[in-house]
């Protein structure tokens, strides 16, 4: 009989297995190779290299807050779009379209996936920041900028390239992904609950803000996650937007520097070792906070999973 | 033999012994699916050259049980099986009897048709390619065999190059039927592999079922008592794990001799 | 009965809103394809595919682009593939429930949606320092890095769905595990896998942020791939940011290309999926 059956197995197994593996290092390897790359700029500055406000590239004193700090706040502002605007896109693929339009749309949400960064890049640099810094930011400044409390976030000179722009063209990046993943998980949830909240006489909001969105609701904060995750390390639009400045303003209106922008930006002109290392370390910042994020996401998406497999 | 009877048909009676060629003896066999005990010291002679047939409600343990006779359950991990399986004067639940023997001496046909991706040909020859070393006339020879012998040659004869998957489900199952008994098994293991069919493919199986007994034993689980009736010699009982009544058709379906059995029967419960 | 007003205005407020919303994603994406098709056509000529690109204030070509990104991507794919597909096959069937893969798939997902600048460093940490110099190589990698992942959760995902009665029936003949997966499950997924090379191909030709660090950018023709290797999406980049116009037009140029062959991709990639779905 065919022994040598077993033989090819073996190998065959110690292949697959192999590869599987190299998954895992290949995650090890970044993780530890930015780590290793960054540990002179941490070990140089500790604590302030995170809280530091100066980027001084003279002196070689780096503090990363001002890239930390727009990274969050581009970030947040692409989530505060994203995060309505994708929900109402699932709410609307999955209840309002008429049958036939369903596909064709969903392709349409998910080809803004498919078009790469650096044209999102290009289209804001060229396009939307002149029409931002032409039409909307004077807007803001002559009806937004007096007002208490946000009008300070809302002044500044109408130049287009800014916090607020690349927030924006970073939330359209993000509505996809987040509105794919609701998509998928609202027309998970079981008919027959929405068929009996429907024989009980519920509107459609309803039906979403009573049954679908708590049934998925770990799911969809999930997307958000999964959202933030690629928002903070999304690179090319945001550089072409944001400005590569040093200062730390509060205005939205005004550039600031991103994390990925600011390696996107430095790190071929990074001429000492410090430098370098400050680049990377600010790599492995991101590299870690996205891993938490983008964890967290996996989880609460995992669990989404397991309820619905139970209950279908 | 090939009318399709809608009243209860009865095979005559058979008898067999352990030294037949083909025949399984079962011996204190117990399966688990984890803590699940889903068969229990079920003993059991199947014969040789005959036709057994399994019978009872859902979850009894049928198909459990076909499925340890050639250990497709060892594919999952939490599944295992106590006791032993004779075929041939030797025991084939143990560990060392290898599974590449034990899978050609026992072929086993699934209630979903499954063509594999390839073509009519490429199907049939699939194992027999593997096991055995063929000119190519053999090859073609062997393949032509196993797809008369399972009433299908007529059929596809012009078009062996055609992808499996363009054939009915009946055709497909009378494919994989093939494509089992090329490598020339001893044993067939049939699990409801007529439930997915219409009626027509079904009874095709079923006059195919008859014709190959005289060169196989075959068992078939099915949860269709009057195809039990029609098609075996001996039929199984099982309820809940355990063998409660085993004995010739005949007498089984005019009369049993467990209340189970008869209950089962006549449709008191299912 | 009829229901009370507030719970109408309710009702249609998120009709009105999630339309609203919908309308909002598509304009976006009008807006971007338009610009890009609008600006993009005007900057084609048939020099765009003949001459190299041109130094400040001249007007050329991408070719030299054009190659240094389809060799990458080519190298990326060759380099990526085999070890994605064997790593899905053991998540899928021989690690199917083990710890490791469960482990594994987690962190796939993870690496899937990581920022790929991170990859960049890395190769550049890995490759680049111990070369001393960047190279068409490392930028390969960098490329098969991203790809990895991708082409990992498609064959883990095509081949789940083949049902388990088919490994069984070629289990039930006595083949042994590599033939099962060789002649009948990866015949059966061919289609998927393919689909999954063909989305990962798309992504890693808009690549931009790996590149910067591994293959960076060449001015000049050169077919070695072990120097700095010109690609369209750092060219893009370069240019773009730039002060001459005749660098933003070859941008743009290169953009609607990029755009063009990332866009009929993805449509191939539907079409494949309908086949694949009809069998």
């Amino acid at each position: 009989m065919r022994k040598s059956g077993v033989g090819a197995d073996r190998t065959f197994q110690w292949i697959t297995a192999g590869a599987a593996w190299l998954v895992l290092l290949l995650l090890g390897g970044v993780a530890v190779s930015m780590a290793w790359g960054g540990r002179l700029a941490f070990e140089t500055f500790g604590w302030q290299f995170v809280t530091g406000r100066n980027w001084d590239v003279v002196a070689g004193k780096f503090g990363a807050f001002v890239p930390i700090y727009g990274t969050l706040v581009t970030s947040a502002i692409a989530l505060i779009i994203a995060v309505p605007v994708s929900i109402g896109i699932a709410l609307f693929l999955t209840d309002i379209a008429p049958r036939w339009s369903r596909g064709p749309i969903a392709i349409a949400i998910e080809l803004l996936a498919a078009i790469p960064s650096i044209i999102y890049g290009m289209w804001g640099l060229f396009i939307f920041a002149p029409f931002m810094a032409a039409h909307v930011e004077p807007w803001l400044n002559a009806h937004v900028a007096n007002k208490a409390l946000i009008g300070p976030l809302f002044s500044g000179p109408p130049i287009g390239i800014g916090m607020l722009t690349a927030g924006i063209v970073l939330g359209i990046m993000v509505i996809p992904f987040i509105a794919s993943v609701a998509r998928e998980v609202f027309s998970a949830v079981p008919a027959p609950l929405k068929e009996s909240a429907v024989a009980l006489g519920s509107t459609r909001w309803e039906i979403l803000s009573r049954v679908t969105l708590p049934y998925t609701r770990s799911a969809v904060i999930g997307a958000i996650f999964l959202g933030l995750g690629r928002a903070l390390g999304e690179t090319m639009a945001v550089t072409f937007v944001l400005g590569n400045a040093h200062d730390l303003s509060l205005s939205l209106l005004m550039p600031s520097n991103s994390i990925a922008a600011a390696i996107a930006n430095e790190f071929t002109e990074a001429d000492t070792e410090l430098y370098r290392s400050s680049l990377i370390a600010l790599g492995f910042l991101l590299f870690a906070v996205t891993f938490v994020v983008l964890t967290i996401a996996k989880l609460l998406l995992l669990r989404m999973n397991r309820q619905l497999g139970r209950t279908h | 033999m090939n009318e399709t009877a809608t009243a209860l048909r009865v095979a005559p009676a058979y008898t067999s012994t352990v030294e037949s060629r083909g025949a399984i003896d079962l011996r204190d066999l117990n399966f688990y699916y984890g803590t699940a005990h889903a068969l229990k010291h079920v003993n059991m002679l199947v014969p040789a050259n005959a036709v057994t047939a399994i019978i009872g409600p859902s979850g009894c343990g049928k198909s459990t049980l076909l499925r340890t006779i050639n250990r497709i359950f060892e594919l999952y991990p939490d599944q295992y099986a106590t006791g032993e399986i004779i075929i041939d004067e030797r025991n084939v639940l143990d560990r060392r009897y290898p599974l590449s023997d034990l899978r050609r001496l026992v072929g086993m046909v699934f209630q979903k048709p499954t063509p594999f991706p390839s073509s009519i040909r490429s199907n049939v020859a699939f194992a027999l390619s593997y096991y055995e070393r063929l000119s190519k006339s053999e090859l073609n020879d062997r393949i032509e065999d196993a797809l008369r012998q399972a009433a299908l040659w007529d059929e596809v004869k012009d078009k062996l190059h055609h992808s499996a998957l363009s054939l009915s489900g009946g055709q497909q199952q009378r494919l994989c039927i093939a494509r089992t008994i090329a490598v020339r098994p001893e044993i067939l293991l049939l699990d409801e592999a007529t439930s997915a069919l219409d009626p027509i493919s079904t009874a095709k199986v079923e006059e195919l079922i008859h014709e190959l007994r005289e060169r196989f034993t075959i068992m078939i689980v099915t949860h269709n008592m009057q195809q039990a009736a029609r098609v075996s010699q001996r039929t199984a009982f099982f309820h809940l794990g355990e063998l409660v009544e085993f004995g010739s058709t005949s007498e089984i379906f005019t009369n049993p001799h467990e209340q189970q059995t008869r209950d089962y029967i006549t449709g008191r419960y299912g | 009965m009829a229901i009370p007003a507030r719970r109408r205005v309710a009702d249609i407020a998120a009709f009105a809103f999630a339309t609203a919303a919908t309308v909002f994603g598509l304009v976006w994406l009008a807006w971007i394809l338009w610009t890009t098709l609008v600006q993009g056509a005007a900057a084609l000529t048939p020099s765009l595919f003949s001459q190299m690109t041109p130094p400040p204030g001249a007007s050329g070509g991408l070719v030299n682009a054009f190659y240094g990104s389809a060799v990458m991507i080519l190298l990326g794919v060759i380099i990526g593939t085999p070890i994605g597909v064997a790593a899905g096959t053991y998540l899928a069937e021989h690690g199917r429930y083990t710890r490791l893969a469960a482990i594994v798939s987690f962190v796939n997902d993870i690496l899937l949606s990581a920022p790929s600048i991170v990859i960049g460093l890395f190769v550049y940490e890995l490759v680049v320092r111990n070369a001393g110099h960047f190279s068409g190589y490392a930028g390969a990698l960098a490329l098969a890095m991203i790809l990895l992942p991708i082409v990992v959760r498609t064959t883990e995902e095509s081949l789940r769905l083949i049902p388990d009665q088919m490994r069984e029936a070629g289990f039930a003949l006595g083949l042994p595990r590599w033939r099962v997966t060789r002649q009948i499950l990866y015949k059966a997924a061919l289609s998927a896998i393919l689909t999954g090379i063909l989305l990962g191909v798309a992504r890693i030709a808009g690549e931009t942020a790996p590149l910067l660090f591994t293959a960076l950018n060449n001015q000049s023709w050169s077919a070695s791939l072990n120097g700095p290797l010109a690609n369209v999406p750092v060219v893009i980049f370069q240019y773009a940011m730039s002060p001459y116009n005749e660098w933003h037009t070859l941008a743009w140029a290169g953009a609607f290309v990029l755009t063009a062959f990332v866009l009929v991709l993805n449509i191939l990639v539907r079409l494949l999926a309908r086949k694949g779905k009809e069998q």
